[in-house]
């Protein structure tokens, strides 16, 4: 039930972030979702996009370090509370986020969080009980 | 494959110690008889050959470096009258004049042995068939493997360097399983053969013996994947003897066994002067203690390396010299500490296990040196978790604190944002104008 993220490292560097959503553009890839986190001096930009191969593969030919990572993806009802609901049970067992970024589903009102959590079985279990929903690889392809 | 001299190669310390100093005792004997320029700088030194009591004593004696070879060109540090000498040799003098080196028949013996040992440490026995691509002529490289490869009894094919795709087609049809010759050569030929459709997989080679150039753990694993064989290191210079002063042994490939038994090795700090203790890098410095026509004593090399006496798997105890990775012209002051580009990279190999591009900027800022390291990230190094990858260049830069004893800021980069020269990446930019 996990998702795929793919990640790259930029430096911090005039229009370098331009050049990669250029490539992905080249290379007919939609961006879902993105997130970058940066120090002064590089940052790590994490896509959830529509063809993770696609991407991986434009991205590298131009030169990226490209990375891929398993995340989970969760659907927040778009209401107060509607995250707390999924992050109270999780820490109160222990499972801790690493990083998360979010994007709204196109298909509702609802928000799709992404999560990179400490452990992931532990999550998706926690989550299964809670009966909230986890959106699965294919389906962010077809958003 | 055997040690070709057992009882030599494999000699412990106390008795390889006593030869040493017996034949040095003679060596200075003889040079400070027949080479004026020898006499001159122990008298001005105020040295006399009986001051050499021990091994230790060694120090006291003043350095030979290649100016000194230079200013008595051709023939004035022979040992020998020409009558003696039976072979020629001269480095290619492309940033001066050239050093001119001669042998008795005696020294070829040496030389020859010393290769035999060489090949025979790199896997080489009687029944191997050597494709001898170093240069033939005054570079000592070609005749140098050529006598070792015959007093080892194996067949030399005598190839010598260019000419390169006829070289791929003896390849094919001698099936020669030795290779010898410079890496940036042997590159260049693979190169060739991949142009040519022939796959080294196809080939039967087992073993390689590179040198005469420095060369990298990086270039090893590119040599060994693209040519299928074991890359082995030759160390040696013609001012010495040529290739067969040190050698990488096949089953460590880990520091090149200097033969003991005919040179004499110390690391010294390329400014003072000083002798460096084991484990240290610095300059290598070679006294020949069996030549005749051409004995030098403590010669500066220039390249950079440190030595390590605990023995070693294969049964030598000929104390091991560390890759030779660059020169003393490469080295930097940095804040005082005296750091080369290498000691950076064998950082980088300890703590990530493979070789980044990496590339070192000197600036100095309120009259303060710095020391930016910019390593370009790869698939390997890289991770989704900034975290992860400040952790690794904190890492880094403390693992450099602590074996160079100088602070570095470590700057992960992109890859290729480190340019490259003739497809080398540029080690070191110096921007303090000093």
């Amino acid at each position: 039930m996990l998702a795929e993220q793919i990640s790259i490292f930029i430096e911090n560097k005039e229009g370098r972030l331009a050049e990669v959503t250029a490539i992905l553009r080249d290379a007919d890839v939609n961006i879902r979702a993105l997130s970058l986190a940066d120090t002064t001096d590089f940052g790590v930009l994490r896509l959830i996009v529509n063809n993770n191969d696609a991407a991986e593969q434009a991205l590298k030919k131009e030169g990226f370090t490209v990375g891929r990572t398993k995340v989970l993806a969760v659907e927040v009802t778009d209401e107060p509370g509607g995250l707390n609901k999924v992050l109270d049970p999780l820490w109160m067992q222990n499972v801790n986020v690493e990083y998360m970024y979010a994007f709204a589903n196109p298909q509702c009102k609802n928000a799709i969080m992404v999560f990179r959590f400490d452990d992931h079985e532990k999550a998706l279990e926690i989550l299964e009980q809670k009966q909230i929903k986890v959106i699965s690889a294919e389906q962010i392809s077809s958003l | 494959m055997p040690i070709f001299n057992i009882d030599f190669e494999t000699m412990p310390r106390e008795g390889l110690s006593a030869i040493q100093l017996r034949r040095l005792q003679t060596t200075i004997d003889r040079v400070y008889a027949t080479v004026p320029f020898y006499k001159k700088s122990f008298d001005a030194a105020g040295i006399t050959p009986a001051d050499i009591k021990s091994l230790d004593d060694l120090e006291k004696i003043p350095f030979t470096t290649k100016q000194d070879l230079r200013d008595n060109y051709p023939y004035d540090m022979f040992a020998v009258p020409m009558e003696q000498v039976v072979r020629i040799h001269a480095s290619s003098g492309t940033t001066g004049r050239p050093t001119v080196v001669g042998y008795t028949r005696r020294d070829i013996e040496s030389w020859a042995e010393l290769m035999a040992r060489s090949l025979s440490a790199a896997g080489a026995g009687s029944g191997d068939i050597i494709h001898n691509a170093f240069g033939y002529g005054l570079f000592t490289g070609g005749l140098g493997a050529h006598y070792g490869a015959e007093r080892l009894g194996a067949s030399v094919i005598p190839v010598s360097g260019g000419n390169t795709r006829r070289q791929i087609t003896i390849m094919k049809d001698f099936k020669p399983t030795i290779l010898c010759g410079t890496p940036s050569y042997i590159l260049h030929l693979a190169e060739v053969a991949d142009e040519m459709g022939v796959d080294f997989k196809d080939l039967f080679f087992k073993a390689g013996i590179f040198g005469a150039e420095p060369w990298t753990e990086s270039m090893r694993i590119e040599l060994e994947t693209k040519l299928h064989l074991k890359a082995v290191d030759i160390y040696g210079l013609s001012e010495v003897i040529g290739p067969g002063v040190s050698i990488e042994c096949h089953e460590e490939q880990k520091g090149l066994h200097v033969f003991e038994d005919h040179f004499i090795v110390e690391i010294i700090d390329p400014e003072t002067g000083e002798t460096l203790p084991h484990g240290t890098p610095g300059e290598l410095v070679f006294t020949s203690i069996t030549k005749e026509a051409f004995p030098v004593i403590r010669y500066r090399t220039r390249d950079i390396s440190s030595l390590d006496p605990t023995p070693c798997t294969c049964g030598r105890t000929h104390i091991r010299m560390s890759k030779p990775a660059g020169r003393t012209d490469d080295m930097l002051i940095i804040r005082g500490v005296n750091v080369f580009p290498s000691q950076i990279e064998s950082v980088l190999m300890e703590s990530k296990k493979t070789l980044p591009h990496y590339q070192l900027e000197v600036d100095r800022k309120d009259n303060l040196d710095t020391l930016t390291v910019k390593v370009e990230i790869d698939e390997g190094l890289f991770s989704d978790d900034i975290k992860t990858l400040q952790i690794m260049e904190n890492k880094i830069a403390m693992d450099i604190k602590e074996t160079l004893g100088v602070s570095a800021k470590v700057r992960l980069v992109e890859p290729k944002a480190i340019e490259r020269s003739q497809g080398k990446a540029v080690r070191v930019i110096d921007k303090r104008n000093v």
